[in-house]
């Protein structure tokens, strides 16, 4: 196994004392794998992408297990976690609007790793850089290199972050919306890089997303996420076509139907996701659960497994995909 | 697009009348070290309080000193205070408030409420308790002004570089697998400098004040050191006799202060249109 993460959990500190943002995260990605991680805002997918890279807030207190090649990162010393980030675990982000120095030359913001972690001189860093760049497919990518963030388009400059992200090989590179903000062809295009990059390096993708066709195209596992609970996981097929949580069905019923009769509303999950004082004793969904019982309220869900590697956090796992 | 043509035509006034101006102090004081048209501390009774003549521009004061080579002379004093002041403030200031943002927690908090503490005193008041405990003299009189300066720049500093520090670059720098040192230089100083430049160039204006009000109290440049301060105060015992004697240091003073301000406002529209936006 590459990654494994066990338990993991993340309090937050604020005025109101610690909040639980994110609790009991187990699972596990194998080299080269693809995993998608899904829910909606604030429902620790960015939390937990971060502290996989140790970058969590200063106010944030991880805890739990996460073995990466290996070597357990909770608790690694600073300096040990300076050498892994960027080397053998990068991260894409979600602006690349933002995401790159404004005053300094594209050319070496991609070259910063290689020379952080590789030794290279600034000049060849920078030509290697040069070459990172032609790799994902930019257009003239010597301009490019020289030029600033400003002079390119969203979509070259999720390219560059790209380039900047696999520039040492890394064996995780871990993606946060990495195409929400840009328009939908140029979204097609950067997965279909990153889907491309996988294939010729055999690195492992964490694709954190809001986006079910997302995932479903690019990912091989997905693990669905509600207010910090890792509610459904799975091979990715399986999971949609079959959902054995009543949220990722209620997630999948409000996407819209090609071919749905016109005039149709579209489904919507009532109410919003709770705050996190509120979670009480029970299920984290049971306020806008469908199927929600007394027991939900108030004894939290089960893990209930289907065979090796499927999973669902609901006192009524095992009624899905019959009552339904 | 009119109001859009007048307000750029402003901001290039400003910039270029404060350069302007603020060029003319430096000039006047490169020039007083190689050449003043008298010494600037000779004394010349039998010419005293003469009028401005082709001997003497501006005339000479009670003691009959050329008041065109004081004015020339008392630049220096102006600019050098003006200039180690802000640098004191800039080296502890930027070092206090980048220790500040980015260790966060208690010791933000602590160096924050220190420069309250030291914002709670009026600096000039403080700058004439500092030189009347250690002497009065240019040196101490720099010293208590730059030591005000510390929390301006410490507090602007901070407060830029979490900003910068927000941005998803400075993450993804550190996703890259940078050290805290090398994001402070690399990434934030360069995105901070232009509020820090601006800041500093408001700040030298008022240590040129500050420092003519304590050469006028007599606790800055001591005689016969040349300042337009103490000349300020000398001509107050002739003004009935002399009154232009304290209208041309007051209006070297008024033009300094005025030209780097303007130098101030013009920059800080030129480096960063957004604040422009919002006023």
């Amino acid at each position: 196994m590459l990654l494994e993460v066990s338990n993991l959990a993340i309090d937050l500190a604020g005025p109101a004392g610690a909040q639980r943002i994110v609790s009991g995260g187990t699972f596990a990605l194998d080299e080269g794998e693809s995993l998608g991680v899904v829910g909606e805002s604030g429902s620790g997918k960015t939390m937990t992408a971060l502290a996989l890279m140790g970058l969590t807030p200063e106010n944030a207190h991880v805890s739990g297990s996460i073995r990466f090649e290996g070597r357990e990162l909770v608790g690694l010393r600073e300096e040990a976690m300076l050498a892994l980030r960027g080397d053998r675990i990068a991260m894409i982000f979600q602006e690349p609007m933002t995401a790159l120095n404004p005053l300094h030359r594209v050319g070496a913001q991609v070259a910063e790793p290689l020379v952080l972690h590789r030794g290279m001189t600034k000049e060849a860093a920078f030509n290697r850089a040069v070459q990172l760049l032609d790799h994902v497919r930019l257009a003239d990518p010597e301009r490019a290199a020289r030029a600033y963030p400003f002079a390119l388009s969203g979509g070259e400059r999720q390219r560059a972050m790209i380039a900047m992200a696999i520039g040492c090989s890394p064996h995780l590179v871990i993606a946060d919306e990495p195409t929400t903000a840009l328009d939908v062809t140029v979204q097609a295009r950067i997965l279909a890089l990153i889907d491309g990059l996988r294939a010729e390096s055999g690195m492992a993708l964490m694709l954190v997303s809001h986006d079910l066709a997302v995932v479903a195209g690019h990912c091989d596992r997905v693990i669905v996420m509600y207010a910090g609970v890792i509610m459904e996981s799975g091979p990715v097929e399986a999971v949609l076509k079959e959902p054995k949580n009543p949220y990722t069905r209620a997630l999948l019923e409000a996407r819209p139907q090609p071919g749905a009769s016109r005039g149709r509303r579209l489904k919507t999950i009532p109410g919003s996701p709770p705050i996190h004082h509120e979670i009480g004793a029970g299920c984290p969904f049971a306020g806008r659960c469908e199927l929600t019982i007394d027991i939900c309220r108030n004894t939290p869900p089960p893990e209930v497994r289907f065979g090796a590697d499927r999973l669902s956090r609901c006192h009524r796992a095992r009624e899905m995909g019959r009552s339904a | 697009m009119s109001a859009r043509g007048s307000s750029q035509s402003r901001v290039s006034f400003s910039l270029w009348a404060g350069a302007i101006l603020s060029l003319m102090l430096l000039l006047a004081a490169g020039v007083s070290f190689v050449w003043t048209p008298y010494p600037p501390a000779a004394i010349d009774i039998p010419h005293k309080l003469a009028s401005p003549s082709l001997a003497h521009w501006f005339g000479t004061d009670n003691l009959g000193r050329d008041v065109a080579s004081q004015l020339l002379a008392g630049s220096r004093i102006s600019i050098l205070v003006g200039l180690v002041a802000v640098g004191i403030g800039l080296m502890f200031g930027i070092a206090l408030g980048l220790v500040a943002s980015f260790s966060g927690g208690w010791i933000e908090d602590a160096v924050m409420r220190l420069s309250d503490f030291v914002f709670a005193f009026p600096a000039l008041l403080s700058a004439i308790m500092l030189t009347s405990t250690y002497g009065p003299g240019v040196i101490n009189a720099i010293v208590a002004i730059g030591v005000f300066y510390v929390p301006i720049i410490a507090k602007v500093t901070r407060a830029t570089a979490n900003g910068v520090l927000a941005r998803e670059y400075a993450l993804a720098a550190r996703a890259a697998g940078r050290g805290p040192l090398s994001i402070a230089f690399d990434h934030v100083l360069p995105n901070i400098a232009p509020a820090l430049i601006v800041q500093a160039t408001i700040q030298f204006a008022g240590a040129i004040l500050s420092e003519a009000a304590l050469s006028y109290l007599g606790l800055g440049a001591q005689p016969p050191q040349a300042s337009w301060g103490r000349m300020l105060a000398e001509a107050q015992n002739v003004l009935y006799n002399a009154p232009s004697l304290a209208i041309y240091p007051g209006g070297a003073i008024a033009l300094s202060v005025l030209g780097l301000n303007l130098l101030g406002d013009g920059l800080r529209d030129a480096l960063d249109p957004k604040l422009k936006a919002r006023s």
